[in-house]
């Protein structure tokens, strides 16, 4: 059996096909994993881009539609994957696909382009509890982006920097735009780039913890989404949180995905 | 979508329209006869008023803010007035529309806005407070205020009880000055006994939405408590809802339900985003019934413990041999009949309201709880973090999202519909195919 699953987020579209491997003897189901991370094509609307998207990953692996038997969507634009058996949400999804990679995971924080989440998990997968950003993004990806930009370092750039200083400096901006003010100034007071860098992942780590708290945290810490390639992102996350280790899977962007494809499989069933 | 239960439309719906309807025409007609209007909040003590004549009409302010959330043009128009008069947006969102209409002169039911004779008003919510002052102050009327502010009930003694006495014969002198007419204790004393039986027997109505199916959901009943909320010591709620709570147990000894495919109980929290109430529905398509809240039961419901340890509407006292015969009895009644609302407590400690929440949770039988952090009014939110660790903290599955019961701009319906999902998806609940 070969399910799929499609996050359909505001930028990019991730898709996971997951075939189930039946073990003799084994006591769980195995699964070999397929994936593919595509930029939203500009010129299409999302439904049409959802469309192209699957199709170009079934043609990559050599596959029909119709030998698929399930596919769930997820994302911002998961309504208009209307090809999909069931839509659910990324709170569900990410959950699972982090649980998948990190049995012992309690303890879920995606922080994508936009949105972060921190959900708390059972020994299922499931998630028992979530709390997500409200109507600011002060704590996503988006505002590292953008403060990378003032800058004038892409954001792998930026996030080493981070790393690079020992300094404190707490940002005082509760806005993204008003952030960026406050990035000028400290650029014109010749505030080292390291620690420009440093103070403003401390400052969404800081929010992304407040948010993770309302959740608790407890056990395994995983962070997912796109922000686990931003190293100095984690290490401020760790300050934040007080752990000492947060698991990162080998592939963050696709964890919703997959979180799809296996609860497409587990309904199959 | 799989009917589990029968269902069928309240009878008494209609009459409950037409009976809001007519509040609201008498108070805007009140001058025609040579009647009395006053305005306050649907917490104000309004049996005192009314032992001013059969022809005093009151316009409480929050349940009319909330019927204009439902028009988002006039709603708007309403809040753009009061800020550019030059208050402040993240005010309490139902004083900004009041004011809004009224320095627009405009009034929801039709015609210009009517002018109160007096306003009569109890403190215990900031707003409230400082609501009024402005009316009283921009329409040039008399003002008075009863501080209700004395702590939680379970703390109240007999001073405390003294002090908001004393107030409300204060009260008396103030309304015969404003109005020049003699205060009759017969018609105070008939106001204090209907304003018990409305919200007991509100409370009792509450109650029988324990069974399961639940015989209510929570977007019909907010069109039926608001009646409590206008007038809850006239004798028409009072005789409404005996009226409606015969109707109610009929549908649950006939298991009736609210919503046909019920398989998960919901409760929620704070007032709704008025203009999305349709958030109600679209938990419906998951067979979740949301079977009330703390609001909805006790906003105007009265409740006690009963003798087998739970919650039930407040006996009413001539119901265990007190009668009430004079003016000083019922002020004293009344007063601490008002100071055991439950609505009231956490104004002064957070646990007290989340201990209230689990008592719903548990006697309701609630899977979930839906918490609007609403951001329109201060009172009601104050320490609702507090109430969401607590019911966390007791295992109770608990979702949050940001609203405003009356400033529609502050409501994002895709994200709360994704949050809901979310929640649905927690508590093991599939869209139902219609």
């Amino acid at each position: 059996m070969i399910t799929a699953g499609i996050d359909m987020g505001s930028r990019t579209v991730k898709v996971v096909l997951l075939e189930e491997i039946k073990v003799e003897g084994a006591p769980q189901l195995k699964y070999a994993i397929k994936k593919t991370h595509i930029m939203m094509p500009g010129d299409l609307d999302p439904d049409q881009a959802a469309e192209k998207v699957y199709d170009d990953v079934l043609t990559g692996a050599g596959l029909k539609r119709d030998q698929i038997s399930a596919v769930f969507a997820t994302g911002a634009g998961r309504k208009q994957v209307a090809f999909a058996t069931e839509g659910i949400t990324e709170m569900t999804a990410g959950a699972k696909g982090a649980s998948y990679m990190f049995p012992l995971a309690r303890t879920v924080v995606d922080v994508g382009a936009e949105e972060g989440r921190g959900m708390k998990t059972d020994e299922q997968g499931r998630a028992v509890d979530f709390a997500g950003n409200e109507k600011c993004a002060a704590g996503a990806g988006s505002f590292a982006e953008a403060m990378s930009r003032a800058l004038q370092m892409n954001l792998k750039e930026f996030g080493d920097a981070s790393l690079l200083s020992d300094k404190t400096i707490p940002m005082n901006a509760q806005c993204t735009v008003f952030a960026e003010s406050e990035v000028v100034s400290l650029i014109h007071s010749a505030t080292p780039k390291n620690d420009i860098a440093k103070a403003v992942l401390d400052a969404v780590a800081s929010r992304v913890c407040a948010m993770v708290r309302r959740v608790g945290i407890e056990g395994e810490v995983v962070l997912i989404g796109g922000m686990v390639h931003n190293a100095g992102f984690v290490q401020s996350l760790k300050n934040a949180m007080g752990v000492d280790k947060i698991s990162l899977p080998d592939m963050p962007e696709y964890i919703s995905a997959l979180g799809c494809a296996l609860i497409a499989a587990e309904r199959q069933h | 979508m799989h009917n589990k239960y029968p269902s069928e439309p309240l009878k008494l719906w209609k009459k409950a329209k037409e009976l809001r309807e007519q509040y609201y025409l008498n108070y805007a007609r009140a001058k025609d006869n040579g009647g009395l209007r006053w305005s306050g909040s649907a917490w104000a003590l309004d049996a005192l008023p009314a032992g001013l004549g059969e022809d005093v009409y009151s316009l409480t302010g929050e349940p009319y803010a909330a019927a204009v959330s439902h028009d988002r043009k006039f709603a708007k128009e309403c809040m753009d007035a009061a800020e550019s008069y030059g208050f402040a947006r993240d005010l309490c969102s139902y004083m900004r529309i009041y004011w809004g209409g009224m320095h627009l002169d405009k009034y929801l039911f039709g015609g210009k806005f009517p002018k109160p004779d007096f306003i009569f008003q109890s403190q215990i919510c900031c707003s409230h407070s400082k609501w009024y002052q402005h009316v009283a102050v921009a329409e040039q009327v008399p003002q008075f205020y009863v501080d209700v502010g004395v702590g939680p009930y379970k703390d109240l003694t007999d001073a405390r009880l003294d002090y908001v006495v004393g107030q409300l014969n204060e009260g008396i002198e103030f309304l015969e000055q404003s109005s020049g007419r003699k205060f009759n204790d017969e018609l105070f004393i008939k106001a204090v006994k209907n304003e018990m039986r409305s919200t007991s027997r509100w409370a009792d109505i509450c109650a029988l939405n324990k069974v399961k199916p639940a015989p209510l959901d929570e977007k019909t009943m907010y069109s039926l408590y608001v009646l409590a909320t206008l007038s809850k010591s006239s004798q028409w709620c009072a005789d409404f809802y005996d009226e409606l709570y015969e109707e109610v147990k009929d549908r649950v000894a006939r298991g009736i339900a609210a919503v046909p495919n019920e398989s998960v109980r919901m409760m929620s929290d704070t007032q709704p985003p008025w203009s999305f109430l349709k958030i109600f529905r679209y938990l419906e398509t998951f067979g979740a019934v949301s079977i009330g809240s703390l609001y909805t039961f006790a906003l105007e419901g009265i409740w006690e413990t009963k003798p087998d340890g739970t919650w039930g509407g407040r006996t009413l006292p001539w119901n265990k041999g007190i009668e009430i015969n004079d003016r000083q009895t019922a002020l004293r009644l009344y007063a601490d009949w008002n100071l055991s609302k439950p609505q009231w407590q956490h104004f002064y400690d957070p646990r007290i309201k989340t201990e209230m929440m689990l008592r719903i949770v548990k006697e309701w039988q609630v899977d979930g709880v839906m918490l609007h952090l609403n951001r329109g009014c201060e009172g009601l939110s104050l320490g609702i973090m507090e109430n969401r660790m607590g019911i966390a903290k007791a295992g109770v599955p608990i979702m949050t999202y940001e609203g405003n019961m009356g400033d529609e701009r502050e409501f994002d319906e895709v994200r709360t519909q994704a949050r809901v999902d979310a929640f649905m998806e927690q508590l093991g609940q599939r869209r139902q195919p219609a």
